[in-house]
């Protein structure tokens, strides 16, 4: 009993510790140079302590600083309440979506079980949408209760759009689930040990349509009309400042996380090596004797797993600054005449080729 | 180019400051934060002319204003914590600048960037407002028309060594002198 409850901490620990104290400081940073670096920019180098700068490492700190320190704004006319709640609102859906997202398989260790993953739920992907559809709430909530009409505008964008996509999103998934016959991550994840049956090769069209519909969901360039600058000052956190402003920024940072764990569970084969298999791995690693052996085998898949997220996150980062733009009816046209039909022949395919298999 | 010094400063010390006055504490305190501050310049570029085209070879590869951390434009002035005003400002534009920096959230800064924000310039008319610093409180001018890149980046330097030099009680300073006359 005690044992489980000191697993489920760490557990939680380490998935809460890895997201808000490695990749949202972080990210900021990896934001800026590789947008540097694809400007042909030098990039924020100079925030140095004792002369150290650390190759801009500690810009995010100094810009934490700066912001903590700021003056924190509500409007004259606006809703307080659900003006302070909105910002924490699109943070907590993104971080407690990865309570399902698996990080590692399953180990024995002294005569142990251990699931590497949070909340090992049978309806894992239901959970994931059911968070997502969430987010929209804190979006719409700040766009309405700054009373600006730019806020507004912001707030009501974001909410067609998030609900156009989540319907292309939702639809994208069912071939991955018929192709695996299940809704828990942990077990779709388990089925791809072989190369050839990662969930990309089995399901292209449904990895691109649920990549374009993640990126939408996020809100994050070339689908960022609820923020933007050219046409409605900052879309819905045009009221917003200081450390409430930076907690939407946290949450599109978290969301890419999340995005990028599942994308890997679902497509790109979770904790699993190409080509090496987990047996070939242990059998690596046997001079560590039987335990040290299982537990080293643990630290590679989740090694693998990051890994893996973080090449996700860079491929999101680079659509982020490849491509402008979009106005509001191509977004609307995209998702409900291509994306949706395409999505629904990709279900009608797979639903052939799994019943005559 | 030249850089104010005393504006805001206060004689009086309140709150804090009065009980532990100049103790390592709050020096050290201010120090961090001025720091912090230094390298987090979030931008508010209100470009209304041709010092604009300027501006932006500094934000492009060559002259780079993110190497000072401090080339993200925010167009909500709730989140910019430097206005910067490139061009020239008439009449007519006034009561918007003063509302932009009245719109700003604490700490802020205002940077004049080239001479007709500086002092009007040439513009030596009915039109124009004969520097910005008849409207809001500047804390760097950089004068040219356009000026340097390079005096640019000066100007931006001699700011956040100034900003490392601030107390705690410099703010907030409030809403422009002459709010209550437009």
């Amino acid at each position: 009993m005690i044992a489980d409850l000191i697993e489920a901490i760490a557990k939680i620990l380490f998935v809460f510790g890895v997201n808000m104290g490695f990749f949202a400081p972080i990210l900021g940073w990896v934001e800026r140079k590789q947008s540097a670096v694809m400007q042909d920019r030098v990039g924020a180098n100079r925030a140095d302590i004792f002369g150290f700068t650390l190759i801009g490492l500690l810009h995010p700190l100094s810009d934490t600083i700066k912001l903590i320190t700021k003056e924190d704004f509500i409007p004259a006319g606006a809703n307080k309440l659900f003006h302070t709640l909105a910002p924490f609102i699109s943070l907590t859906p993104a971080m407690i979506t990865f309570a399902v997202v698996p990080f590692g398989g399953q180990y024995e260790i002294f005569g142990r079980r251990i699931n590497l993953v949070v909340a090992d739920l049978d309806v894992g992907i239901l959970f994931v949408f059911a968070f997502a559809s969430l987010a929209t709430y804190g979006t719409v909530l700040a766009g309405w209760s700054s009373n600006n009409n730019w806020s507004f505008l912001g707030g009501l964008r974001a909410a067609a759009q998030m609900l156009s996509y989540e319907v292309a999103m939702g639809l994208s998934i069912i071939g991955i689930i018929m192709v695996y016959g299940s809704l828990k991550l942990t077990e779709i994840g388990a089925m791809q040990t072989d190369f050839f049956k990662w969930g990309i090769f089995l399901q292209p069209i449904g990895f691109i349509l649920f990549l374009t519909c993640a990126i939408a969901e996020n809100k994050r360039a070339p689908f960022d009309i609820p923020e933007a600058e050219t046409e409605i000052v900052a879309g819905y956190f045009t009221e917003y400042s200081s450390m409430k402003f930076i907690m939407f920024w946290m949450g599109e940072f978290l969301e890419m996380v999340t995005i990028s764990g599942i994308i890997v569970t679902l497509f790109l084969g979770a904790w699993h090596l190409p080509f090496i298999s987990d047996e070939r791995l242990l059998s690596l690693f046997g001079f560590a004797g039987p335990n040290g052996s299982i537990i080293m085998l643990m630290m590679a898949n989740i090694a693998t797993f990051f890994g893996k997220i973080i090449f996700m996150i860079w491929f999101q980062m680079t659509i982020r600054w490849t491509l402008p733009r979009f106005r509001y009816d191509q977004i609307m046209k995209l998702g409900w005449k291509i994306m949706l039909p395409i999505s629904l022949i990709n279900i009608f395919i797979t639903g052939l080729v799994v019943l005559l298999k | 180019m030249g850089i104010t010094e005393d504006r805001g400063q206060r004689t009086e010390e309140e709150g804090l400051e009065q009980v532990l006055g100049n103790s390592v504490l709050l020096t050290k305190l201010d120090e961090i934060i001025g720091w912090g501050r230094k390298y987090s310049f979030f931008l508010y570029p209100f470009i209304t002319a041709c010092c604009g085209m300027e501006f932006m070879s500094l934000a492009g590869p060559r002259y780079d204003l993110d190497r000072f951390g401090s080339a993200l434009p925010r167009f909500s002035p709730r989140q910019a914590d430097l206005l910067m005003v490139v061009g020239t400002i008439s009449h007519k534009q006034a009561p918007i600048l003063v509302k932009v920096y009245n719109q700003m959230t604490e700490p802020k800064w205002v940077f004049s960037f080239g001479v007709c924000a500086t002092s009007g310039g040439f513009y030596d008319n009915y039109a124009t407002v004969q520097g910005i610093d008849t409207l809001i409180p500047v804390d760097v001018y950089v004068p040219g028309c356009p000026p340097r890149p390079e005096m640019v980046i000066d100007g931006l330097l001699r700011l956040q060594q100034k900003v490392a030099k601030e107390r705690w009680s410099d703010w907030p300073r409030g809403e422009a002198p002459v709010t209550k006359k437009i």
